[in-house]
């Protein structure tokens, strides 16, 4: 039994969700293979090699590769598909784009989004918005599967010593072609995507010192976010509600300052990695999902923890 | 130009699934049902080409049980100028419904499909993706932006971090999501007119098509409850164990 | 702009049980009369259903006369009753008492009113009602002459400020020859329609009980099926109007409710935390312990009956169902009334929309046949039990069973209400009560029961629950009542905040499950209870 992991990468360094795709490939157990498709990608192939226990690493290297386009990946992964019973990618909008169209030219299902491996045909994951966690069975030879990271530790970047071979392009398919890509950079990047969170309720008492969460955010690289009380008190625009009504995030850290913790709220966060809250009021509901919980004011809490970050 | 678009039936995004109580599917007795909000988006995204003469027809088509007719009806009543439900009570797994799509499109020949991201049931974001491949299109998923341009087709696509623009030949097949635009309130006389509007009924069986499912749902559970931690008793406590501990920044 | 306008012989103010057999009804004579009728439904609600919150016990009387083959037409009337208990309540026993005679229930059925109402609605639409959930009547409309034209819907997609949002659009108007208004307890143009034509003149207040139900899976071995249960007693004081139902029905399925007098004179009391207190008692906690909650919601009841029963007609339009009031308390049912009041109103409608120029007109005959029927007769035995709850429990019930098996309803004298929102007093005449935290197994707090509610609301759009006088919640019903509409709201909609040292009323609109109860119990009627954007409000499945 073999695994493809097909990786995520911008042609100079592997994206750090290949990771953890990696790391479900192991937990279904035998033998992973990385797939490093890109355009003067080597640097990626040989850090994909490094990877601890990658077997290796085959590497495809050509200018319609260079983006990823699901149109020129996909047939790529079928015609190296056959020695593998499972190929999976990190659930990122790449790995969506592309894992259903390889899918459907095996003629084989997709198991999206897993967040457990029960054995190497059955998989858990999460449906109706994560309020339902399916284990679902493959009949399919092949299983195409899409992993969500936060689900599964990363496995180390180093220590791995696999071979680099050279993988036989496809053709371009010229079906589409890259145009642009505008990065969010200097803004604070979106709700959805984000990686770190950092989200402000009630407590914080103002649309001024809202200011203060900002801080916060910025100095982590988070995006912003608001309970739905802080919403409605006009604090923020509505854009900012995470929550049942507002949008439902996993970040790896969500850090709640001055949230109670109302149900409505912990719907839409609850799938995050690490909770931390910060409340004056020890006995609100967020502590009782917070990993790390801390008692106090959040406007001398907060600033000293833009303070701390910095050493 | 002919646009033809996918809407799921499923539970409407304000009601909370739960699973039944022995675990065996999802309880949906007397849940509300709507158009998957995804899809929704792509039914406004077609009027709106069609509104903005791009378009000569738009065609919403439906796989599902005969409920599905009210999706249809919605979609018919937001401008959409004809329905097409493929009636089936099987339950239809992405890649078949690609495979019943693909299958009208062969009918239809339209030069765009629309499709929403994926359906808030299964969360499977696969549809629009597996139909492209079917058909040998290019796909532009995650769209926020859709824009003819030269024979062509420019795509803005959600993707983290960022946005990134790419260009489709045609016909292609596009997915939206949550940006690309604001679905109108449905008004009471389209609501009457759509009522007259052409609902055309297929059956599975008449489109060859195999939809025997791939993936069983061996079980549905509640997601477990979350465990509240630690409380710690400093910042500086808090940053070690975020460093350290818990290896998040 | 000017908005536009559909025509319809008859238009009905939404879908519960009065409306849909109201529209049932005119639809049959019209077939069977071979006479074209169009007949449109509005309900404010996402689907027919979404806002209907009942027990329930249904007696299929009137059901058995609209659609007599029900079963055969696969009406959801499931669970027969089996067993009726009353019991009495002390803080930790149950004393079983004799079932008082209305509550018999031989013969009902064990339903859930939501789905009642769907199916109706499937019987409607086959008939040719033009049914339209999602949007709401926000505005009566008027001829020159004064008499209703009909109904507006409201805007929608406009912005907090009330301006005009990307997606606006403007409302439609709803003309018809005759308008029936089934908006339910506390109708919001009920409201306006009382004043405008002087309905109430003469009769006395309506009176209210708010209803807090939630809906529960229990163990298998426990359930009883048919098994019905109404307490009196704890945790109410003796001068508190209130009780419980408990009914097990369907697969496993339990609904549990408790409804507390709107006269309450406590303003600490709050029915929420009552509901949450009562199922702690042995009696009910040995029946959900093991279970899960499925669903909670929350509606006013009119409680007033026979006295409080309103001027019915007006030029163009009539008032049917529990808008009117024809809910018998001591049954505890209003389902069979208010269907019949809406057949009844059918009836005479199409006999006067025989004359083909009659728009606009008053149809008196509606009250007239009303007063020859069972409904009438029914209502008026029993008018006195509930105002005798005013002297506390036990003078309560004795008064009942007097006035009940010596008199057999036909007292000679008629006890009389009075409104629910003078009932108060100051908080600093009454005493904090002390409620028990929630365990989240069988009690809960209020946000967590509201989010089993399915309720939402588009958020940018202006506040549903409006106030008269803003300055009045913070200067008199926080300062002199403690601000009870913290307490009395089943979904936390009013909340007092402090901020920078000010206390000022958050009001969380988006919560609101349309139970009207602010506006019934706001002691200074400062709180307006209009209809927000169509489709917004609970979901409620199986309720």
């Amino acid at each position: 039994m073999t695994a493809l992991v097909v990786a995520e990468h911008d042609n100079a360094a592997l994206n750090p969700a290949t990771l953890n795709a990696i790391a479900a490939a192991q937990a279904i157990g035998g033998d992973v293979d990385v797939l490093v498709a890109g355009s003067g990608s080597q640097p990626v192939a040989d850090a994909a090699a490094q990877v601890a226990g990658v077997r290796k690493v085959l590497h495809a290297d050509a200018a319609h590769y260079g983006h990823a386009l699901a149109e020129n990946l996909a047939p790529l992964v079928v015609s190296l598909a056959e020695p593998y019973e499972h190929i999976l990618a990190a659930a990122t909008t790449t790995g969506k784009n592309v894992m259903p169209r390889v899918a459907a030219l095996l003629d084989c299902a997709q198991i999206s989004d897993i967040i457990g491996v029960e054995s190497s045909d059955t998989f858990i994951r999460p449906i109706y918005a994560g309020n339902v966690i399916a284990t679902v069975k493959s009949a399919d030879a092949k299983k195409v599967i899409t992993v969500r990271t936060t689900a599964f530790d990363p496995v180390a970047a180093s220590g791995g010593s696999g071979a680099v071979e050279a993988a036989a392009s496809a053709d371009d398919a010229g079906l589409s072609e890259f145009v642009g890509e505008e990065l969010t950079k200097s803004d604070r990047p979106e709700l959805t995507a984000a990686d770190i969170i950092v989200s402000g309720g009630r407590g914080v008492g103002s649309s001024e010192n809202f200011a203060v969460i900002e801080a916060l955010a910025d100095k982590l690289g988070a995006a912003v976010g608001a309970s739905r009380a802080a919403v409605d008190a006009g604090y923020v625009p509505n854009d900012y509600q995470v929550g049942q009504t507002g949008k439902v995030v996993a970040p790896n850290l969500y850090v709640a300052v001055g949230i109670s913790g109302a149900i409505q709220h912990l719907a839409g966060m609850k799938d995050s990695k690490v909770i931390v809250a910060i409340n004056k009021d020890e006995e609100a509901p967020i502590f009782g999902v917070a990993d790390y919980g801390l008692v106090g004011d959040l406007f001398k809490e907060v600033p000293a923890m833009v303070e701390a970050l910095d050493k | 130009m002919k646009i033809l678009v996918a809407v799921k039936r499923a539970i409407d995004y304000n009601v909370k699934a739960r699973p039944k109580a022995d675990g065996s599917a999802v309880d949906l007795a007397n849940v509300k049902m709507s158009m998957n909000p995804f899809d929704e988006i792509a039914v406004e995204e077609a009027i709106r080409i069609q509104e903005a003469g791009n378009a000569s027809e738009t065609i919403a088509v439906s796989i599902g049980p005969k409920q599905c007719q009210e999706t249809l009806r919605t979609a018919m009543a937001m401008g959409v100028d004809r329905g097409i439900l493929v009636e089936t009570d099987e339950e239809i797994q992405p890649l078949a419904a690609a495979k019943v799509l693909k299958a009208v499109i062969e009918k239809e020949q339209p030069e765009l499909v629309l499709l929403g991201k994926q359906a808030i049931d299964d969360d499977s974001n696969q549809t629009g993706q597996m139909l492209a491949a079917l058909l040998g299109w290019p796909q532009g998923t995650f769209a926020c932006g859709v824009a003819l341009a030269d024979g062509g087709l420019e795509v803005r696509r959600e993707i983290d971090g960022g946005i990134q623009t790419v260009k489709l030949k045609l016909p292609a097949v596009v997915t939206s999501d949550l940006r690309l635009n604001e679905p109108r309130y449905v008004k009471l006389p389209n609501i009457m007119k759509a009522k007259k509007k052409p609902l055309d009924t297929l059956t599975v069986d008449e489109l060859g098509v195999d939809v025997t499912p791939r993936l069983t749902l061996l079980k549905a559970a509640e997601p477990p409850a979350r465990q509240g931690g630690i409380k710690v008793p400093d910042v500086a406590t808090l940053v070690d164990k975020l460093r350290n501990e818990a290896k998040v920044i | 702009m000017e908005r536009e306008a559909m025509e319809f012989d008859v238009v009905i103010v939404g879908g519960g049980p009065s409306g849909l057999a109201a529209a049932i009804r005119l639809r049959q004579l019209a077939v069977e009369n071979d006479r074209e009728l169009t007949v449109c439904v509005l309900e404010k609600g996402s689907e027919i259903g979404a806002h209907i919150l009942s027990g329930a016990v249904m007696e299929p009387r009137a059901l058995d006369e609209l659609l007599p083959d029900w079963k055969d037409l696969g009406a959801p009337l499931n669970t027969p009753a089996t067993e009726d208990r009353f019991m009495f309540l002390s803080e930790k026993r149950a004393y079983r008492f004799l079932t008082p005679p209305q509550q018999n229930n031989h013969g009902n059925y064990i339903v859930s009113l939501g789905n009642v109402c769907r199916w109706l609605a499937e019987q409607a639409e086959a008939l040719e009602v033009e049914i339209y959930p999602g949007f709401a009547a926000a505005e009566v409309l008027y001829h020159d002459d004064g008499s209703v034209k009909g109904v507006a819907t409201n805007d929608m997609g406009r912005t907090r400020e009330g301006e005009e949002g990307p997606n606006f659009e403007l409302g439609m108007e709803l003309h018809a020859r005759q308008t029936l208004f089934a908006e339910g307890c506390r109708g919001s143009l009920t409201k306006t329609l009382f004043e405008r034509f002087g309905l109430r003149e003469g009769v006395d207040p309506q009176v209210y009980g708010l209803g807090i139900k939630e809906l529960w899976e229990i163990e298998p071995g426990k359930h009883q099926s048919g098994q019905i249960t109404h307490t009196a007693g704890w945790p109410m004081d003796m001068s508190t109007y209130g009780g419980s139902w408990m009914y097990h029905f369907d697969d496993n399925l339990v609904s549990i409710g408790f409804v507390v007098g709107l006269d309450y004179q406590n303003p600490y009391l709050s029915p929420f935390e009552e509901m949450q207190r009562f199922k702690t008692h042995p009696l009910i906690r040995d029946v959900l312990e093991g279970g899960r909650r499925l669903a909670y919601g929350a509606r006013a009841i009119s409680a007033g009956g026979y006295q409080s029963i309103p001027k019915l007609t007006f030029p163009g339009g009539m008032l049917i169902g529990d808008c009117a009031g024809f809910l018998n308390v001591p049954k505890i049912k209003g389902t069979h009334t208010a269907m019949k009041s809406g057949m009844t109103a059918a009836e005479a409608v199409f006999e006067a929309l025989a004359d083909e120029s009659a728009s606009g007109v008053e149809v008196a005959a509606y009250r007239e046949r009303l007063e020859q029927t069972w409904l009438w007769d029914e209502l008026y035995r029993v008018r006195n039990i509930k105002p005798a709850f005013h002297w506390g429990l036990p003078a309560a019930i004795a008064y009942s069973a007097i006035d009940t098996v010596l008199l057999r309803g036909k007292a000679p004298w008629t006890l009389r209400h009075r409104a629910d929102h003078e009932t108060l007093k100051p908080a600093a005449a009454c005493k904090p009560i002390d409620y028990p935290k929630p365990d989240g197994k069988l009690t809960f707090d209020k946000l967590s029961s509201v989010f089993l509610s399915n309720t939402n609301h588009e958020e940018e759009q202006p506040c549903h629950l409006t106030l008269r006088d803003d300055s009045v919640p913070v200067k008199v019903n926080f300062e002199r009542y403690a601000g009870p509409e913290q307490r009395y709201c089943p979904a936390g909609v009013y909340e007092f905040v402090e901020e920078g040292g000010e206390t000022r009323l958050q009001i969380n609109a988006q919560n609101c499950v349309h139970c009207k109860t602010c506006d019934i119990k706001d002691p200074t009627q400062n709180i307006n209870w209009v209809t927000p954007e169509g489709g917004g409000g609970p979901n409620y499945p199986n309720m």
